[in-house]
C-alpha cells in the first residue's frame, strides 16, 4: 500500500507500533472523561468500549463492538492511541474500525465470537491487531495470521489474576521449551502446537515471540501488574481494574507506577498505599464453563 | 545553544568531553522507563558499545551519551518529571551531554509543541507536531535522503511527529514532505522515524561517533 510514495501497513510499521507501547499501562475507558484520567495517570494507550468486562459479565447477552460515536468522542479527547475490540471472526467490524482511524483493534474473546472457527485475516487490514493468547501455539497461529501484538487473555472481568499467570507461564515457558530443542523436535513440536513451522523455527532462534506480549485479564492492583511483568510480560492491560475500583485516577497512577518499577519492590509498596476499594474478585472456581472468556477463540 | 552560523552542511562537532570524563569504557545511557528501549541497546551492542539502562537521576553519571527512544511521550514525559529525570536530563544535557531523542524523544526534545501541554525536555529551539503525520494507519516507511549520509536511509514513521519550526542553532538533516524529520545541534540529535527498528545502523554510528565523539 503506497500513499505519497510512503509504505503504509507493513508489518514493521505495525509491529513497531506495539513496540512504543512496552513498559507501559493499557487501560479500557468507556467514555472521554476516563480517557482524559488515564492519559493524566500516564497510561500509554486506551481501549474505547462500551462496557468494560465485568459489565459484559453481569449483564449477559451478546457483546458487539463500540458505538463508533463514543469511539471517535474518546478520540478526540486523548492524544495517546485508541484501542478498540471486534468481535473474533467479525472483520467487517474490524474494517469500520479501521475506517474510523483507531490505532490499533482488539480482537477479543471478552465480545461474543461472530465466527466459531475463523479468526480474522489481520494481513488484509492496515492497522494493525492485538490477540488473546492462554497458550504459545494460540499466541503463533494468531501471529501467523497477522497479530502484530499478543496478550494473554486472563479472565477478563473477574478481578483475579490467576488466569493471567498461567496464560502468561504457558506462553513464556512454551518459548523457553522451543530453544533447547534439536532441529527436528521442533517440526515435531509445531505439530503439537498446531503452530506455523517457520514462527516455531523463528521463536527457538531468538528465544521471544516476533511481537510484543502484553498481559491481559483480572490485574486489579499494582501488585498485580509487577508480578506480570515480572513473569515477562512487555506491558499490560488493565479493563476492570480500574474504573470498577473505589478511587480509578489513583489506583491508575498507581499502576502505572508499579508497571515502571515493576522490580522495584519499595516502589511497588509506595504505589499500593491507600488506594482505597479494589474491584470485587470472582473465584473462578464459582464460574460455569459458559461464563468462561478464555475458552473463546481457536 | 552555541554556534548558529547558517551552514548547510553539518558541522562535525565533536561534543565537549571534558565535563564527563571518567574512568572506564564509554557507555550509552537508553531512557529505560518506557518505550522500545531494547531495541537501542541491541543495535548499541551491534555497534560494541556498552550500554546502560537510566531508570535514575544517579545512572546518567559518567555517561559518554543518552538515547531518549521511542514510546508515548506523555508518558515518559511524567514518568521523568516524578523521578527527577527530567531536570537530571536537562543538566545534564547543558553540561554538554550528548542526547538523541526517536520519535517521543524528539517531541521531548523540543522546546514548545503545538497541541495540548505536557512535560518536554527544551533541549532543542523548535516546535514539534505531535503525530504530526496522523493516526497509526498513516504510519509509513520511506527512504530518506539525509545530510551527511551517502546513501538513504529507511525511515519508519509510527505515528511520528515532525518540526513544525526550528530555531537557530538547529540544522535540519532530513525532511519528509518538507516537514523536518531530522535535525541535530551541538549536543543533540533528533529523529521523529525509528532508526532502531531497521537493521541499519548507521544513525546510531552517527549519534556515537560525531555527536559523542567517541
Amino acid at each position: 500500500m503506497t500513499d505519497n510514495g510512503q509504505l503504509t501497513g507493513t508489518f514493521r510499521v505495525k509491529s513497531g507500533m506495539a513496540q512504543m507501547l512496552k513498559g507501559g499501562v493499557i487501560m479500557d475507558v468507556v467514555n472521554a472523561e476516563q480517557a482524559r484520567i488515564a492519559e493524566e495517570a500516564g497510561a500509554v494507550a486506551v481501549m474505547a468500549l462500551e462496557r468494560v468486562p465485568a459489565d459484559i459479565r453481569a449483564d449477559g447477552g451478546v457483546a458487539r463492538m463500540s458505538d463508533p460515536e463514543m469511539i471517535v468522542g474518546i478520540q478526540e479527547a486523548v492524544g495517546i492511541p485508541v484501542m478498540a475490540k471486534a468481535r473474533i471472526g467479525h472483520f467487517v467490524e474490524a474494517q469500520v474500525l479501521e475506517a474510523l482511524e483507531v490505532d490499533y483493534i482488539d480482537e477479543s474473546e471478552v465480545l461474543t465470537p461472530a465466527d466459531e472457527a475463523h479468526h480474522i485475516d489481520k494481513q488484509a487490514f492496515g492497522v494493525p491487531f492485538v490477540c488473546g493468547a492462554t497458550n504459545l501455539g494460540e499466541a503463533l497461529r494468531r501471529i501467523g495470521e497477522g497479530a502484530a501484538m499478543i496478550r494473554s487473555k486472563g479472565e477478563a472481568g473477574t478481578g483475579n489474576v490467576v488466569e493471567a499467570v498461567r496464560h502468561m507461564r504457558a506462553i513464556t515457558g512454551g518459548i523457553r521449551k522451543l530453544t533447547v530443542m534439536s532441529k527436528e523436535e521442533l517440526m515435531a513440536e509445531a505439530k503439537e502446537l498446531r503452530a506455523p513451522y517457520d514462527l516455531v523455527k523463528w521463536v527457538a532462534e531468538n528465544g521471544r515471540l516476533p511481537v510484543v506480549l502484553f498481559t491481559a485479564g483480572g490485574l486489579a492492583t499494582p501488585a498485580d501488574a509487577a508480578l506480570m511483568m515480572q513473569l515477562g510480560a512487555d506491558g499490560v492491560f488493565v479493563g476492570s481494574g480500574i474504573f470498577k475500583s473505589g478511587d480509578p485516577a489513583r489506583r491508575a497512577d498507581a499502576i502505572v507506577k508499579a508497571t515502571t518499577n515493576f522490580r522495584d519492590a519499595r516502589a511497588v509498596a509506595e504505589a499500593s498505599k491507600g488506594l482505597g476499594e479494589t474491584m470485587v474478585g470472582r473465584e473462578m472456581g464459582d464460574l460455569s464453563e459458559g461464563e468462561k472468556l478464555a475458552t473463546r477463540g481457536w | 545553544m552555541a554556534g548558529n552560523e547558517e551552514t548547510t552542511q553539518p558541522r562535525r562537532v565533536t561534543a565537549r568531553k571534558s565535563d564527563r570524563e571518567t574512568e572506564g569504557p564509554k557507555k550509552i545511557g537508553v531512557l529505560a522507563l518506557q518505550g522500545d528501549v531494547r531495541e537501542h541497546v541491541e543495535i548499541l551492542k551491534k555497534l560494541g558499545v556498552e550500554s546502560v539502562e537510566v531508570r535514575d537521576v544517579e545512572d546518567l553519571t559518567g555517561l559518554a551519551g543518552l538515547i531518549v527512544p521511542g514510546g508515548e511521550s506523555t508518558t515518559i514525559g511524567k514518568i521523568m518529571v516524578e523521578s527527577g529525570l527530567l531536570d537530571g536530563v536537562r543538566s545534564f544535557f547543558y553540561k554538554g551531554g550528548p542526547v538523541w531523542g526517536t520519535c517521543a524523544g524528539m517531541v521531548l526534545a523540543a522546546s514548545a509543541t503545538t497541541g495540548t501541554r505536557q512535560p518536554l525536555l527544551g533541549l532543542m529551539n523548535a516546535l514539534v507536531e505531535r503525530n504530526g503525520f496522523g493516526r497509526q494507519v498513516h504510519s509509513f516507511e520511506k527512504e530518506l535522503e539525509i545530510e551527511g549520509f551517502e546513501e538513504p536511509f529507511v525511515g519508519v514513521f509510527i505515528r511520528a511527529p515532525f518540526f513544525e519550526d526550528v530555531g537557530p542553532g538547529v540544522e535540519v538533516m532530513g525532511k519528509v514532505d518538507g516537514r523536518v524529520v531530522a535535525a541535530r545541534g551541538e549536543n543533540i540529535l533528533v529523529t521523529a522515524f525509528h532508526p532502531e527498528l531497521t537493521d541499519d545502523i548507521r544513525f546510531h554510528e552517527y549519534f556515537v561517533r560525531e555527536v559523542c565523539g567517541l
